[in-house]
């Protein structure tokens, strides 16, 4: 297991060293997003990080809505030919998040850092590769281009995406960008940020890990505790419910004709009731029975180790 | 649901939790176990759990991988960016809830004996593709803290300290707790991705997962009745040699009596001990550990059939309401 490196001392911090330490963080790790965009998805060097200045964040919309963060995107890279929209997707899964210093003329980036730790993050996945950098703050300024050209160097077609945390028009938009060159070649020459579809995209325990998650949503204090056995049971068949009631609602407004008939849905419909299994009440009976007589089984068999071993123990301290 | 932050629970940030389901899912198929750091603070005697990374497999090829020195540079590179960089503990990924072992106890005391609050937290993929998350939150006793600092797991030892296998570890509830950027972009999330509900939790396919369970349980007993056997005989071996030890004085004393009857000399009195060795215990620690993951697996078997057994009702209601 891994080992306790040097002494963790002063775990215990004050409120107000907890404040300073708290700084923004960047927002809940992508949950890939998939941009189906021109270039291939290659490898770029990791962006910048937000520099320790500027550490209150926008947390609560503060007023300084700059980009304050920046990262790099790392992905299992798919790189398809030139061709098939369907090749020409990228899938990012994970980021991390790089200093960097920024005044009004000019911009930092702590590159040596940023190599660092994708040379750590390859030790845990080798198969990722740097695909971009993403940036807090609505909006793509002078900064970015050059920053975009320091990933230019070592990826060919770098994503950008930016994640809006000052929630401009009260949302958080979340945008991906691939730069193209534009303008006169020869004289003014200029890139243009080419916006990409974005998607999300989870696999099976992940979505169940954020559907818990979002839970908080509709908590007062935002927590949420793991609740157990047949308290999610209960939920789930809650939630079917919920969707059952929703169908049948649009079956009798359909019917009555408040609601025009869509074909698609009514076939969607129609293999639902298809795909219910026809079994005769005798059959479903003896499987019934048969399933419960083995989780009871089961059960007396659990409960009857733990007393045996509840009994080895009395017995031991005999 | 909300929930009350009790006085004992933990706090684990989101990001924690998707981030070990990410790391299982790619690292960790199979039957092997994946690890990784967790990094935190103690807030008013309450851990709150940040943020974590993964610690890479061990591999034949990288004999020369330094694993101090690849957490020292993590740490060092997240305190660069203001992120938490203190160690709270770690995480570890389960097989069917099989996690107590002697390894996770040696790594879990080590950790504690530096950091009072610090816990491991057992991630349960596969109960988790079932249907709820599972993630569970394990401090050793203090009672237990106790035992492995005298590193006496002999039998009077653990009788002293009346160690039962059901007070080695203690859970702490986990709360998960989300600061109003992460539920703007989670509610962001929901509208853009539609993605279906997938109901495992109300699948009725059961008998998969219990075959496994039993046989892992099945096993367990197995090596703890080994372990009985050993110890009973190291018992027989204890009497045996009392009633020799017995036997040996009595005769002592009858032949010094004849001796004394005859004049001579008594024998000189040797040392008993040093005739009869006395039989090494064996230690308890395996034992208790084995108790321990019996009483896990049950644990986890009980609660799994409870669920079928509601769903399997629901299922009749269901199909009684049809007929």
């Amino acid at each position: 297991a891994p080992s306790l490196g040097a002494a963790p001392a002063q775990l215990r911090l004050q409120r107000h060293h907890l404040r300073a330490v708290r700084q923004h963080r960047p927002p809940a790790p992508p949950r890939r997003p998939e941009p189906r965009g021109s270039g291939p998805a290659v490898p770029s060097p990791p962006a910048r990080g937000r520099s320790p200045s500027k550490a209150r964040g926008p947390r609560r919309a503060a007023p300084h809505s700059r980009r304050d963060s920046t990262a790099s995107l790392r992905t299992t890279g798919e790189e398809g030919d030139a061709g098939t929209v369907d090749k020409h997707s990228v899938e990012v899964t994970n980021c991390f998040s790089v200093p960097h210093n920024e005044s009004e003329d000019e911009v930092a980036v702590d590159m040596e850092f940023a190599k660092n730790m994708y040379e750590l993050h390859k030790k845990v996945s080798p198969s990722e590769i740097i695909l971009g950098w993403y940036a807090t703050g609505h909006d793509i300024t002078e900064h970015s281009v050059l920053i975009h050209e320091y990933y230019s160097r070592e990826a060919h077609n770098p994503i950008h995406l930016t994640v809006d945390t000052s929630l401009q028009n009260s949302r958080m938009s979340i945008k991906a960008y691939v730069s193209a060159p534009m303008g006169v070649p020869g004289k003014t020459m200029g890139v243009m940020f080419t916006p990409l579809t974005v998607k999300y995209v989870y696999y099976d325990t992940e979505r169940i890990g954020v559907d818990l998650i979002m839970k908080t949503c509709f908590s007062p204090n935002r927590v949420i505790g793991l609740s157990s056995d047949l308290q999610q049971v209960g939920s789930a068949s809650a939630r079917i419910q919920d969707t059952l009631t929703m169908v049948l609602q649009y079956a009798e407004d359909v019917l009555s004709g408040k609601v025009a008939a869509d074909n698609t849905v009514g076939r969607f419909l129609m293999d639902l009731i298809n795909q219910v299994p026809k079994i005769s009440p005798e059959d479903f009976e003896t499987m019934l029975n048969s399933n419960i007589n083995d989780l009871l089984m089961v059960t007396y068999l659990a409960n009857l180790t733990q007393s045996q071993i509840a009994l080895n123990e009395k017995l031991l301290s005999l | 649901e909300g929930c009350k932050d009790s006085e004992n629970s933990c706090i684990v940030d989101n990001r924690v939790v998707l981030k070990i389901i990410k790391h299982y899912q790619e690292e960790g198929q199979g039957n092997e176990v994946v690890q990784g750091v967790l990094l935190g603070l103690v807030v008013d005697d309450r851990l709150e759990i940040t943020n974590c990374f993964p610690f890479p497999q061990h591999t034949e090829d990288d004999a020369d991988f330094d694993e101090v020195q690849y957490q020292m540079e993590m740490m060092r590179s997240l305190r660069h960016v203001n992120i938490d960089h203190l160690h709270v503990g770690w995480y570890q990924s389960t097989y069917y809830g099989s996690f107590v072992t002697r390894a996770l106890l040696d790594s879990q005391f080590s950790y504690q004996h530096a950091i009072e609050e610090s816990v491991v937290l057992i991630y349960d993929p596969i109960k988790t593709a079932q249907g709820s998350l599972s993630l569970k939150a394990y401090r050793l006793t203090p009672k237990l803290m106790e035992v492995c600092k005298e590193k006496d797991f002999s039998p009077e030892a653990l009788k002293k300290a009346n160690i039962a296998y059901e007070n080695m570890f203690e859970e702490v509830p986990i709360v998960i707790k989300n600061s109003y950027l992460i539920n703007v972009m989670l509610w962001e999330l929901e509208k853009k991705s539609a993605v279906a509900d997938r109901h495992e939790l109300l699948s009725l396919a059961s008998s998969n997962h219990l075959g496994k369970s039993l046989q892992l349980l099945m096993d367990r007993v197995d090596e703890m009745s080994q372990d009985i056997v050993k110890y009973n005989t190291y018992l027989r071996n204890v009497s045996k040699q009392q009633q020799q030890k017995h036997q040996y004085q009595q005769r002592r004393q009858q032949e010094n009596i004849q001796r004394q009857s005859r004049g001579e000399p008594p024998l000189p009195e040797e040392d008993i001990n040093k005739l009869f060795k006395p039989p090494q215990p064996p230690p308890r620690m395996e034992s208790l550990l084995i108790a321990g993951q019996i009483n896990t697996y049950c644990q986890n078997i009980k609660e799994f059939n409870a669920q079928n057994l509601g769903k399997l009702f629901m299922a009749q209601a269901l199909q009684d309401y049809n007929n």
